[in-house]
């Protein structure tokens, strides 16, 4: 008499589909989203209606921290190198031509324009940007020395296409706000972006 | 002979990719929000200024505590009257009220865009969208709709400010500045602080 054999059953999963939907995901993470760029400091943007997007060329970032310091940035190192010679020249700093292409690398700058080219000559890219994110003061914006109308003005010398933006925190004071907004409007730079967050609002029903 | 390849370590990698891309980048692009601030130049004409005619001007001053106050045509000592950024029976209301003829306009114009919306191309669609937006934009410039100055004291916050300018737009105002406090402002709210305000023709 034959005796039943007892099948063992295939414990081999088809992982195919698995990966189909996987490269589905991960193409669409891939194709919609953008590389968080590293800033020195976080900001949070206050939310509003507008949906006008940034463009992305030619942005001259102006960024202000809760503390109110200001930081600056530019999209491409080109930029960031011109407006360190003409800013190097026109404040006699003495820096070589290693030390502006370290300034080049950094992702924002802040500080007095002394204390900048101080670490500069010092210190290395990584070290300088702790410091700076660490420091109580940003690019000085009052009006004894206004260096951040130096600053855009040497920006848009380098570079005249580009198109100022302002990422300021939604709790820093309206003081600070008015002296970077006056200083940009003694220097007749009259347009710019200010950057938000999108909030919904519920449509005007009558 | 067994021709089914494995796809676990594929999975494996997908998986890392992934995660990888989901926590370095970020979905929402930042928005922003175009201004453009008068000029301080002197050599102003008398001509080249545009004078508001005070039935039309509305000045908001934000303050501290996310307080915001108002007042219409020219200052007065007890003109002024406080206001909240809520939605119903605040700022909203206020200037929905002072531009209605110009807020339905907007509206009546986009429905009928979106009725029309079955352009053929993409470039017939992005066409379409600019005179949509100059029309808009037409409309808010237009005799009747309220200026708007905005001030600010300086205990006010960026939220306050962005708050203000997103009301131009929700309520289609064209006409909008935004210019420093004065002493007289100052002196206004302290007033208003005091006493309240004393006008009572169009409360809320």
């Amino acid at each position: 008499m034959g005796r039943f054999k007892i099948k063992k059953s295939d414990t081999f999963i088809d992982m195919t589909p698995m990966s189909d939907v996987m490269v589905l995901l991960l193409t669409f993470f891939m194709l919609t989203s953008t590389f968080i760029k590293p800033e020195p400091v976080q900001v949070n943007t206050p939310g509003s209606v507008s949906e006008i997007a940034i463009p992305d060329k030619n942005i001259l970032t102006v960024l202000i921290e809760k503390g109110g310091r200001i930081f600056m940035s530019m999209d491409r190192k080109v930029d960031m190198m011109g407006t360190m010679d003409l800013m190097n020249e026109k404040y006699s700093l003495g820096l070589n031509s290693s030390q502006v292409s370290k300034f080049s690398e950094l992702s924002a700058f802040s500080l007095p324009i002394g204390t900048l080219a101080a670490l500069l000559q010092k210190e290395e890219k990584a070290e300088i940007e702790k410091l700076m994110s660490e420091a109580d003061k940003g690019i000085p914006c009052d009006s004894t020395d206004n260096q951040f109308k130096e600053w855009v003005n040497a920006a848009f010398e380098a570079n005249p296409d580009f198109r100022i933006a302002i990422k300021a925190d939604a709790d820093v004071p309206y003081k600070d706000i008015k002296q970077v907004m006056t200083s940009l409007q003694d220097i007749h730079k009259n347009r710019y972006n200010l950057i938000t967050n999108l909030k919904k609002v519920t449509p005007i029903d009558e | 002979m067994n021709v089914r390849v494995d796809f676990t370590p594929m999975v494996d990698m997908m998986m890392l990719l992934i995660t990888f891309f989901m926590l370095c980048t970020s979905l929402s692009k930042p928005k922003t929000m175009e201004i453009n601030m008068p000029t301080n130049k002197d050599d102003i004409k008398e001509e080249q200024q545009n004078k508001v005619k005070a039935s039309e001007a509305i000045t908001l001053i934000f303050d501290k505590d996310n307080k915001i106050y108002y007042y219409n045509g020219i200052p007065e000592m007890g003109s002024l009257k406080e206001t909240k950024y809520d939605e119903k029976g605040g700022l909203r209301d206020m200037l929905l009220q002072r531009n209605l003829a110009a807020i339905q306009k907007v509206k009546k114009l986009r429905q009928e865009f979106a009725k029309q919306q079955v352009a053929a191309n993409a470039l017939a669609e992005e066409k379409a969208k600019a005179d949509l937006n100059r029309k808009i934009e037409e409309i808010r410039g237009e005799k009747g709709v309220p200026n708007v100055i905005i001030k600010g004291t300086d205990e006010g916050t960026y939220t306050n400010l962005i708050d203000c300018l997103d009301e131009m737009q929700i309520c289609d105002i064209g006409k909008y500045v935004i210019v420093p406090i004065d002493d007289f402002d100052k002196d206004m709210i302290e007033y208003y602080k005091k006493n309240g305000s004393k006008s009572s023709d169009d409360a809320q």
